[in-house]
């Protein structure tokens, strides 16, 4: 089982519902997000391009934070996803500097917090809050391992990149392009 | 022409708009953990050498000094950590992976040894003094007798120390400019050379700080050469490490490097070095001083620059 989100930066619109989503659904602290719109624009006026990117952790197969972390905080969960365990967290911030993306932060109760595919919903069977929210249907959640995943789908007939590959930290947000 | 905005209204403190995780607290540690190494490397050193009596500050009265900055280093440490009273979980846990790990460790190892290295010595340090115990006074005539073997260890693990405070940054592949492997020689020579310093500084004996500076010239000729093939490497990179390197070569910390670092911090210090050692009157305390302002800086702006550098996407 590998879970996996793919993003279609032609349908997202930019409206931020699943950032709000997602500090309701996890009581993320006023001030912080979990999640995030980065509006890219490319080119020069008057021959301009946009690209709208709901952002968040990457649960990369080979995560730099699970790796450098040295109490196990940081773990992986079934499904490769990246979470970390708050009573074992010294907060040193090792994990948040390791991060190619910045999709960590420390929280004001002093450990370190991030995405977590909303695993608790995930384990029900539910969708993460971010993608039961989004009006215009852009967020695409599943297992990458199931062919008939709404994932895998999304990505199977659409050209689609990965944020800085090169960092090589394998990671599994899919945007459509 | 590329421009990036995040619309959600993303603030979040000591992440945006850039990186500032580590403050004050992570430097001084890097500084005082390569300032131990140095001490501990160079008295271990000379016992090895059989050089007891001719070096007395560096065997003898510099180690004291050694505790005192790993104990700091580990306050500093400790003050870093968000969720403090966590922090025993630091040693519960194994992880061969983890930098960090490897450094608790090390300094779980090297600050008792470095505590026995000072307890061994402390008759003549102190005369008259003895152990209220009788298990110390057996403890300490064994160490006495094999101090020769603590010497070696002692030196290995200095080693370990001195390479892992530039390791704990080059592990980061996310941060550009600490993403060398350069970075653990550099910190190992930097830290024997503050090590250095502190020694010739204490020293009454010219004969001493004489050989001393010696060596003291041959690390910080190393350390220019290291700096050097820092940036080629990094020049000669992807994009990312060029735009690290631009940092020092024209951007904001160029000033603060060139001059605080490698001015004052080594090329004055080798030139004063040099002059001393022809025989023209040097302040004795002035080379010293400058290689510690400048290996504290070093690790100061690295830590602070680092933070900056991140992958372009």
């Amino acid at each position: 089982m590998r879970y996996a989100m793919a993003i279609d930066t032609k349908k997202c619109v930019g409206c931020g519902d699943c950032v709000v989503a997602c500090q309701t659904e996890n009581n993320v602290p006023h001030g912080y997000c979990r999640d995030w719109i980065v509006e890219s624009v490319d080119g020069t006026y008057p021959s301009l391009s946009l690209e709208f990117r709901s952002e968040r952790c990457n649960h990369c197969d080979n995560s730099p934070c699970v790796r450098c972390c040295p109490t196990g905080a940081s773990h992986i969960e079934e499904g490769g996803i990246v979470t970390v365990t708050h009573h074992k967290c010294i907060g040193c911030g090792a994990c948040i500097q390791s991060c190619p993306y910045d999709a960590r932060y420390s929280h004001p109760e002093g450990y370190v917090d991030k995405c977590t595919f909303c695993l608790h919903r995930v384990q029900k069977g539910q969708s993460p809050a971010c993608v039961d929210v989004c009006p215009t249907r852009c967020l695409h959640f599943g297992d990458l391992d199931d062919p008939n995943s709404d994932v895998s789908l999304a990505i199977k007939d659409r050209k689609w990149k990965t944020l800085a590959p090169e960092a090589g930290t394998d990671p599994q947000l899919y945007f459509l392009t | 022409m590329k421009e990036e905005l995040f619309v959600s209204g993303r603030n979040i403190p000591n992440i945006d708009p850039y990186l500032n995780i580590w403050h004050w607290q992570i430097p001084l540690y890097l500084f005082l953990g390569g300032l131990a190494a140095g001490i501990l490397f160079f008295a271990g050193y000379f016992v090895v050498r059989g050089k007891e009596k001719e070096m007395q500050t560096t065997v003898k009265w510099a180690p004291i000094l050694a505790p005192i900055a790993l104990i700091l280093g580990l306050f500093a440490l400790f003050l870093d950590l968000k969720h403090k009273l966590y922090f025993w979980q630091l040693y519960t846990t194994i992880r061969l992976e983890s930098p960090m790990g490897w450094g608790a460790w090390t300094l779980m190892i090297i600050t008792p040894l470095s505590f026995v290295w000072v307890a061994s010595y402390m008759k003549e340090l102190v005369p008259g003094w003895h152990w209220k115990f009788d298990f110390l006074e057996k403890f300490e005539a064994w160490v006495i007798k094999n101090r020769v073997g603590l010497a070696w260890i002692m030196m290995i693990y200095a080693i370990i120390l001195g390479v892992y405070t530039g390791i704990l940054l080059s592990a980061f592949n996310a941060r550009p400019l600490w993403n060398t492997s350069i970075l653990g020689p550099l910190f190992l020579v930097s830290g024997f050379s503050t090590g250095l310093a502190t020694i010739i500084w204490m020293s009454k004996d010219a004969n001493e700080r004489k050989v001393l500076s010696r060596i003291d010239l041959v690390f910080i000729f190393i350390e220019l050469f290291l700096i050097i093939h820092l940036f080629m490497g990094f020049l000669a990179g992807s994009q990312t490490a060029i735009e690290a390197a631009n940092l020092f070569l024209g951007g904001e910390f160029t000033v603060s490097f060139w001059v605080f670092v490698v001015l004052i911090g080594l090329i004055l210090p080798a030139v004063f070095e040099t002059i001393e050692i022809w025989g023209i009157h040097v302040p004795k305390w002035l080379p010293p001083a400058m290689i510690l302002f400048g290996g504290f800086m070093f690790r100061f702006i690295m830590v602070e620059a680092g933070q900056i550098t991140r992958y372009l996407y």
